[in-house]
């Protein structure tokens, strides 16, 4: 049963919710796919993205349009409100009096936190600084079950596990589900410590390496994230870093035959453009998924019609 | 029962110098030593208050080695704006006094939240911002305290008094 007035943080649900949403994205997969509705007709979602997006953006303006419904957007900041230098909560109860729903992409984090005390009408989080971006993390459990599965999995996060806020919400949304988790990063870029006696705490198997070829015959999943180029003073080192990451179809060769690779994209160089073909892909198909994962968030927040 | 009246025991000199007792308001004893001007913070008490105060710093304690004393005449203060200091304090007593007389003693205990006495540690969190809000911290643990912010859900667990508002 899914409760929720805004969607926040991915510590807030439960496995019962989490099912919940999965359950009716899967439902409304078909829409998202084109099937015509008018489920959202009359219904208005503002989207207020402080930062630059591509997919989540697009995804929830996509996901609100299948349905029926329409879109506002904020706009560059440059010229708003907001470059007139009012504040977030300001802004928030102005355009929540325009909308059916906000969704929030800011810098700072907790910022979809503050807007949910100030909105008068249900708030999305989108990524929030370095904080948490929920809808990723629904869309790729989505992903996960419907191209893999959920239970008692064995899956490897590889690449930035300390600053990458992906990978911190879907650990802890994996430990939910009895997974055994292997992180796979540079030592400079591993996952923080309190994340992962989190994850110790709840009872998760969580394993860490710095070598890939260690585990890619032994995971169900394989989650690549970007190694951003910036977290390295010495580009000779980000070199050396980035291409002992690279997944290519050989080095795929002694993998289960049901692997799947997944990567919240956009990609640089960490899976070569040569495994897009291989049975194993699947980051198109998880992209894709944003759409009716988001579908679903929306008509449990702001429902619409059957 | 008597009034809290704290001994200062000095090696050298007097044996023994008596804080004046005070007829009404609150003695918070057996604060960490070192620690009273934070509890005078956290009370939102600052150096232009109008306040009858006694400060006493670096008591031996046989409980605690050292500690401090706080009195503030006249002035009861509330449980719930007491029980905040147990974020520095935690071993701390609240006596009230009325007429001379201890009319109740009890620990501090930390609430669930801690609204605008502690910032969040984190520098990009957004209740470091002008944002028109208080800072917000959970309590997730008492002992060593372990505090986590409402917003950018950062724990805190060190050095807590450097982070006081």
């Amino acid at each position: 049963m899914f409760m929720k007035r805004h969607v926040l943080s991915m510590r807030e649900f439960s496995r019962e919710e989490i099912d919940s949403v999965l359950d009716l994205a899967a439902s409304l997969e078909p829409y998202a796919r084109g099937r015509k509705s008018d489920m959202f007709a009359g219904k208005i979602l503002a989207l207020l993205f402080f930062e630059p997006s591509t997919r989540t953006r697009m995804s929830f303006e996509t996901a609100m349009k299948r349905l029926g419904g329409s879109v506002i957007n904020l706009g560059p900041a440059e010229g708003s409100s907001i470059s007139k230098g009012e504040s977030l909560a300001d802004t928030v109860r102005v355009i929540g009096g325009y909308a059916d729903a906000l969704v929030i992409r800011h810098p700072k984090e907790g910022s979809a936190r503050l807007a949910s005390q100030f909105s008068p009408v249900p708030v999305l989080n989108a990524g929030d600084g370095a904080g948490h971006h929920p809808t990723q993390t629904l869309l790729d459990l989505y992903t996960i079950k419907k191209e893999s599965f959920l239970e008692n999995l064995q899956i490897a996060l590889v690449g930035d596990l300390k600053y990458g806020r992906t990978v911190h919400s879907l650990a802890y949304a994996l430990s939910l589900y009895g997974a055994d988790i292997t992180l796979v990063s540079p030592p400079t870029l591993r996952m923080p410590d309190p994340i992962k006696a989190d994850l110790s705490n709840k009872g998760t198997r969580v394993r860490e390496t710095c070598d890939i070829g260690e585990v890619i015959n032994n995971v169900d999943v394989l989650y690549m994230t970007r190694i951003q180029r910036e977290r390295f003073p010495d580009p000779v080192e980000y070199n050396k870093v980035a291409s002992s990451y690279r997944i290519t179809p050989e080095s795929l060769a002694g993998a289960r035959k049901g692997l799947i690779i997944m990567h919240p994209l956009p990609r640089v160089d960490e899976i070569d453009p040569s495994v897009d073909g291989t049975k194993h892909a699947r980051y198109f198909q998880q992209s894709f998924y944003g759409v009716p994962v988001r579908m679903a968030l929306l008509k449990m927040l702001i429902g619409g019609g059957s | 029962m008597a009034e809290i009246m704290p001994k200062i025991g000095l090696k050298e000199g007097p044996k023994e110098l008596r804080v004046k007792p005070i007829v009404n308001g609150t003695v918070i004893d057996h604060i960490a030593g070192g620690q009273a001007l934070n509890v005078l913070k956290i009370l939102g008490i600052s150096g232009t208050t109008d306040a009858t105060l006694s400060v006493v710093m670096n008591v031996e304690s046989s409980k605690l080695g050292k500690k401090d004393i706080v009195k503030v005449e006249d002035r009861e203060l509330l449980e719930q704006e007491v029980n905040r200091i147990a974020l520095i304090a935690p071993a701390a007593s609240i006596n009230i006094i009325r007429d001379y007389k201890v009319i109740e003693k009890r620990p501090v205990d930390l609430p669930d939240e801690i609204v605008g006495v502690v910032r969040c540690q984190n520098p990009n969190c957004i209740s470091n911002t002008l944002e028109p809000i208080k800072s917000r911290m959970l309590v997730k643990a008492r002992n060593p305290v372990l505090l986590r912010c409402l917003y950018c859900e950062q724990p805190l667990t060190e050095r807590i008094a450097e982070y006081l508002i």
